[in-house]
Parts: structure tokens; C-alpha cells; sequence
């Protein structure tokens, strides 16, 4: 703390940086792989940059694929910190208050995931400047889509800067002042919900598509969200946990197993709810349930993976609730993983193609993304953990050395 | 690397521009591919493969900054028609016409068609397709032709890929197309108000202000949007040059594109082209606030049903029985 004399903003950038070259040689190959995913990434956009969406898997009746996708289940990841804010501010419980700011990363990252992939799902990403007030033209509030925007953009907002103003004072030696952020805290727990909600209107606004118009997708998706995201900030705890000097408490490992345990079971329950509905009494409205679920006149591209999805699922929330291993951890991740996968699967691809399928006239053509659809996602994902592992890096340099 | 990094990101472009395969971007390795990424995509999306004059660059340019359709004045909306001819003629080398012929007053344009008449022939469908200069290279088509079996009405239930010598006994044909709806989901869904419901009835999509996010596609219950996955191709002899800004002006890549009631023929009150190519007289096109017009008797005279009505889009397309 000692070692420099004048603190200011920008040595803070300038440690942060720093901090962030330096590292152990494993370290240093994690980067290097993160950055050749980006350049995949870029190689393959350059495609779609000169021939168009039509090199990925799209068309006109699968009009929204992997790119879609992967933003529906990422805006659950990005909500799902605010299971680690509420307990920390709201409750001032001391354990989750050290590793809040790790969830809060998380959130930044999977929020700018979020925003490239739906940069990269648009026809004229040149013309996103239309979206801004002012010089565009803002279809607010008739378009749920464009409230989407808001929401998002405002939630990265609360995500960075709250954190980075703690973080910040910490930097300077100092106790932040909690009348300063508590105010914007509470603002991102509301908004966090908010994000996940609007999003989920946006597909359960149409009319169109009854696989969507389906009043119980915002809630399910918070439940999938608060199970998906908590599991992952499990193994990224562990993960820090194992490899730096940064301890986390046994408390906070069990807490979040509830949390998870509790989430999978609601969104287990209301797939069930859901499965009742569809298949009871089929109607006209549950075609798209059937294609999902057992596949139309040979088209069943779907079929095994909505199958593998909802065991797995199944599974990894019975070996948490029951937790066989008696907390061996050897157990315990290896079931939130697969739990994160198998939510990933079906508020994914699970989720936006058999929306779309059958088109509205009834036509099937069966989805597949390509490489072009792949390598962008790669280089999204490759961005997504860079920015990841930066933030959290500087952040518990900085809590440690404040903690001493 | 001895090249300043300005120029390292200059000699990226340059290979985007040149080379149909760009694998030196992905060799140079991660830190240029980061720096010069985004300017050789931007250039990629601003230039096709030859270089370009500074006359359609400057053209290009106001294009870009340009205004949504609805809020630009009548001398604006004449100087980006006569900038997308000029275009179009730097560009393909061809002469066309770009019209913003306003809403003709006291006109909503309606639509009826008649499952007892239609026997499935498809001239319609080629007609749009010449008319509207659709995409030859995917086969986008507006219009879809169903061949149902008797006792159904949706179209879901017949069979759109047909291939056979029509028309086939005990069958008959409904067609499908955007249906112009008074409570259209598509207007509501844009975000940036790219398309809308004009005076007349019809649902235009301005194809410069659209971002390309589908969303209005997934909102469409009827299969009424089709999107410019790629750039369209049209024989350059197949054009048809008489344009609307709204209408079947050239289409950029990625932005959606519908059917308009061929708004280049029907405000200069010619019939749009699917109903002028009907052999069998099914296709029925008219002012729904003029009480003699022919669409007006159908609608007083015959059994008329709407698709999805259940929905409360309120289509001004109808189909009836003789």
C-alpha cells in the first residue's frame, strides 16, 4: 500500500493494466487462447460483414438462431448476480459481502456478451446509431425490443459503476460511502429482475407464436437465470478459490447451493406446468411443443437435445439437493456445470428455434448454425471471459491488499 | 512488425477490400486482428469489391446520414430519390426511376381474394417477382399459393411446394401474402420505427432507417416479411425501373423487405401487379371508402372470412366464396 506515494485515477487504470500483465506462465496461455478465439471471432465476422446473415443458418422462417440464443440464456446470467447483491447490501451478510463484486463481474461481462451478440444477429449494424434518442428515431414504448435496449444498457451501467467506485475508494485506502452507492444498489437489484422480465416480454409478447405467448416465460426465466448463475459464480469461485491467494469461505459455497437448489426446483416445477399444458390436451397453439419435444414428418433435429437438456437438468438438481457427496466438492461442481449446460440448452436453442417452428403457415426447415454462426459466438464468449477475468483481477488485488 | 500500427490496420483493409479470402487477418495474429477488426469491417461494409469514385462516395455518404422517410421534407425526400438514381446508375449502370408518390386522400386500399376462382396457376407469384425486383438468387417470393384439401381453411394444413399440373381435382387454392393489417404487430414490435402503416392503409418498411433485428418478422403471424440475407441479384434486363422509395426500389443487405400492394403501380392507380396477372379473375383490389368500388360489393355481397382473426390484427385482406 505503501509503495505508491500519490494514488489517483490513473494510476489506478495504469495498476489495473498492470495487474493484468503480469501472471503466471498457465495465466498468461489462458489469455493468449482467449485472444486467438477473439481473432476466430473476427475472421469469421469479416464474413458476415461481406456477404451478409446469409452465411449463417438463418432464413426466413428460422429468422433469429444461435446468436439469439446465446443472448436470452446470457441476460439470465447477467440477472442472476443480484443473488449475490441482495444477501450482500440488502442483508449486510458478511460472506457474500467479499465475493459480491465477483458476481458483479460476472454480470459485466455477460452483459457485453449480451449486447455483441445482438450487434452481430443485426442486417445493418452500421445503422445501430437509429437506436440512439436523440439522433434516431426510438419506438418507445410501443416496442418491447426497444425497452430491451434501455434495460440492458442501464443495467451494465449500475453493474460497472457501483462496483467501480467501491473499488476505487478501496484503491485509494479509503471506506466508500454507503449513502453514495446504497441508493443506485438498490436501483440495480429492482433493475436486475427488470432485465430478465422485459426480455422475456419480448418473446412472450407475440401473439404470433404461441410456443412464446406464454404468461409463465418471464418467471421461468428468472428461476432458470437464478440456477444457471449462481452455478456458474460456484465454479468461478472455486476456480479462484483453488488458484489465487483469495480464500472463500465454506459458508458461501453452501449458501449458493441453496439457492440453486431452490431455483432449479421452481423452474423444474413450472417446465413440468408447462409440459401439462401442451400435452394434456394438444391444441392447434402446442405444435411447436411437439416439434421441440418429439419432432413433425421426420424433422427432429431437436428432438435429442431437449431430451439430453431436461435429464441432465433433472439430474444435476437432485445431486445438489441431495447432495450425495456429503459437500465433496469433486460432486458438487461437477453438477452445477452440468446444470449450467443443460438450462444453457434449453433457454437457448431450446428456446428461440422451436418458437419460430412451424412458420406461421406451417412450414419446418430444420436449423443448424454454421461455422461462420460458431467462430462469431467463439470470439463473443473469448470477450466475454477476457473482460471476466480482467475485472475480477483487479478487483481482489485491490479488496486484498485493502483487507490487510 | 516494424509498420507503424496505422498502417498495419491500412494494409488489412486494403487485403479485405482486394481478396475474396481475407487469410492474412486471421494470420496476422491477435493484437492487429483486434486493432484493424473494425475498420476492415466498416470498410467492408461500405465498399463492395472495386473501388469506388468520389462522386458515389459523397453519394454514399448522405445516404448514410440520412433521416427516417417520414420525418424528411418533400425536398428531402426528392434529393435521396434522385441520389438512389444516380446510384443506381454508378453502381449497376442502369436507369431508374425513384417515385415518393404520397397517399392519394380519402383512398384505404383493400384486398379480397377468391378461394372458389383461384386455381393455383402462380402467375401472381411471377408477376410480384418481376414487378418488385425480388431476389432471384434465393427466390424470395411475396405471395404463397396453398393447395388445400377440401373441409380446411388454414393455410398451415396445405401444401406450399406443390409441383404439379394444377389444378388437381377436389383441391383448391388460398393464397397468402402481407396483409396489410390496420392493428399490424409488425409496427408495433419495430424499434426504431422503420415501419409503419401509411394513410392508405399500406405497411411500408423504409429500407435505409430498418437495423436489420427481425423482430418484426418474429411478430408477424401471417409469414408476411421477408429479409435480405444477402445482397438481391436481378438480371440486369429483368429490372423494373419505374420505382418507389417504398416500394421496389434496389433493397440493401440486410434489411427487411414486404409486399407494398405494388405502392409504385397502386398510387398512380394502376392494380397491383398480382391482381392484373390473375388468369381467373380471384384477385379482387379496391378503395375500401369508395362505396361503388368492387372490393365494397364482395364485402357487402359475399361470405368474406379473414386469417387469424382471433388475433385482432384486422387484416384489409379478405377471402370469400362465390
Amino acid at each position: 500500500m505503501n509503495a505508491v506515494p500519490h494514488k489517483n485515477l490513473k494510476t489506478f487504470f495504469v495498476d489495473a493494466v498492470r495487474w493484468n500483465l503480469k501472471g503466471s506462465i498457465g495465466f498468461q496461455i489462458f489469455r493468449t487462447l482467449l485472444l486467438i478465439g477473439m481473432a476466430v471471432g473476427i475472421y469469421a465476422y469479416s464474413f458476415q460483414a461481406r456477404y451478409g446473415l446469409s452465411v449463417t443458418g438463418m432464413n426466413d422462417i428460422v429468422s433469429w438462431g444461435f446468436y439469439i440464443s446465446n443472448f436470452t440464456f446470457l441476460v439470465g446470467v447477467a440477472a442472476a448476480a443480484v443473488m449475490l447483491i441482495l444477501p450482500a447490501y440488502m442483508f449486510h451478510d458478511p460472506d457474500f459481502h467479499r465475493v459480491v463484486i465477483i458476481g458483479e463481474g460476472v454480470a459485466v461481462g455477460a452483459l457485453v456478451m449480451c449486447l455483441s451478440f445482438i450487434v452481430v444477429d443485426m442486417g445493418g449494424p452500421l445503422q445501430a446509431w437509429h437506436l440512439i434518442p436523440g439522433i434516431g428515431l426510438f419506438n418507445f414504448p410501443s416496442s418491447i425490443l426497444a425497452w430491451d435496449v434501455l434495460v440492458l444498457n442501464g443495467y451494465l451501467l449500475l453493474n460497472a459503476l457501483v462496483p467501480a467506485y467501491i473499488l476505487y475508494s478501496h484503491y485509494m485506502g479509503r471506506k466508500p460511502d454507503e449513502r453514495k452507492y446504497r441508493p443506485f444498489v438498490f436501483l440495480s437489484i429492482f433493475w436486475a429482475f427488470s432485465i430478465h422480465m422485459v426480455t422475456a416480454f419480448l418473446y412472450q409478447g407475440l401473439p404470433a407464436r404461441p410456443f412464446w405467448n406464454n404468461p409463465l416465460m418471464g418467471p421461468r426465466f428468472l428461476a432458470s437465470a437464478f440456477a444457471a448463475g449462481p452455478a456458474l459464480i460456484t465454479l468461478i469461485l472455486a476456480i479462484i478459490h483453488s488458484t489465487t491467494s483469495y480464500k472463500i469461505d465454506r459458508k458461501v459455497f453452501n449458501k449458493l447451493r441453496m439457492i440453486i437448489v431452490i431455483s432449479a426446483i421452481i423452474n423444474l416445477l413450472m417446465l413440468f406446468s408447462e409440459i401439462f399444458k401442451e400435452f394434456y390436451f394438444p391444441t392447434h397453439h402446442s405444435i411447436s411443443a411437439v416439434y421441440l419435444f418429439f419432432g413433425i414428418d421426420g424433422h427432429n433435429s431437436l428432438v435429442p437435445w431437449i431430451w439430453t437438456s431436461v435429464s441432465v437438468n433433472l439430474a444435476a438438481t437432485l445431486v445438489l439437493a441431495f447432495n450425495p457427496g456429503k459437500n465433496n466438492p469433486k460432486v458438487l461442481l461437477p453438477a452445477c456445470g452440468f446444470l449450467f449446460v443443460a438450462v444453457w440448452m434449453e433457454k437457448g436453442i431450446g428456446l428461440i428455434v422451436p418458437g419460430l417452428l412451424p412458420s406461421p403457415l406451417g412450414e419446418i426447415v430444420d436449423y443448424l448454425p454454421t461455422w461462420v454462426e460458431l467462430g462469431v459466438t467463439l470470439g463473443i464468449l473469448s470477450l466475454g471471459i477476457t473482460i471476466v477475468t480482467w475485472l475480477i483481477r483487479t478487483a481482489l488485488i485491490i479488496e486484498q491488499r485493502y483487507e490487510e | 512488425m516494424s509498420s507503424p500500427k496505422k498502417d498495419a490496420a491500412k494494409t488489412v483493409i486494403e487485403d479485405v477490400l482486394q481478396k475474396p479470402s481475407s487469410r492474412r487477418l486471421f494470420i496476422k495474429g491477435a493484437s492487429i486482428a483486434a486493432a484493424a477488426g473494425s475498420a476492415a469491417l466498416a470498410a467492408s461494409y461500405i465498399s463492395a469489391a472495386d473501388p469506388a469514385s468520389a462522386g458515389e462516395l459523397k453519394l454514399r455518404w448522405q445516404e448514410f446520414f440520412k433521416k427516417n422517410y417520414r420525418l424528411m421534407s418533400p425536398e428531402e425526400k426528392n434529393e435521396t430519390a434522385t441520389r438512389l438514381e444516380r446510384l443506381a446508375k454508378f453502381q449497376d449502370n442502369i436507369d431508374v426511376q425513384v417515385g415518393n408518390e404520397p397517399p392519394v386522400e380519402k383512398v384505404l386500399y383493400g384486398y379480397a381474394f377468391n378461394i372458389t376462382r383461384c386455381e393455383g396457376f402462380m402467375e401472381c407469384v411471377t408477376a410480384c417477382v418481376k414487378e418488385n425486383n425480388l431476389d432471384r438468387k434465393t427466390n424470395t417470393q411475396y405471395i404463397r399459393i396453398f393447395e388445400m384439401e377440401p373441409g380446411q381453411l388454414d393455410p398451415s394444413t396445405g401444401d406450399g411446394q406443390y409441383y404439379h399440373e394444377v389444378p388437381v381435382e377436389d383441391k383448391f387454392y388460398m393464397g397468402t401474402q402481407c396483409f396489410h393489417c390496420e392493428n399490424a404487430p409488425c409496427v408495433k414490435a419495430c424499434p426504431t420505427k422503420a415501419t409503419w402503416k401509411e394513410p392508405d392503409g399500406i405497411v411500408v418498411v423504409d429500407y435505409n432507417w430498418c437495423i436489420g433485428c427481425r423482430y418484426c418478422q418474429a411478430a408477424c403471424p401471417y409469414y408476411g416479411r421477408r429479409f435480405n440475407w444477402g445482397q438481391s441479384e436481378v438480371p440486369k434486363e429483368e429490372i423494373t425501373t419505374k420505382q418507389h422509395y417504398l416500394g421496389n426500389r434496389k433493397r440493401p443487405m440486410g434489411k427487411m423487405e414486404k409486399c407494398t400492394f405494388c405502392i409504385q403501380r397502386t398510387r398512380k392507380g394502376k392494380l397491383p401487379a398480382c391482381v392484373e396477372a390473375c388468369p381467373t379473375g380471384a384477385r379482387v383490389f379496391g378503395n375500401l371508402l369508395d362505396p361503388d368500388s368492387e372490393i365494397r360489393y364482395v364485402l357487402k355481397h359475399k361470405k368474406v372470412f379473414r386469417m387469424k382473426e382471433e388475433l385482432g390484427t384486422q387484416p384489409k385482406f379478405w377471402y370469400f366464396i362465390d
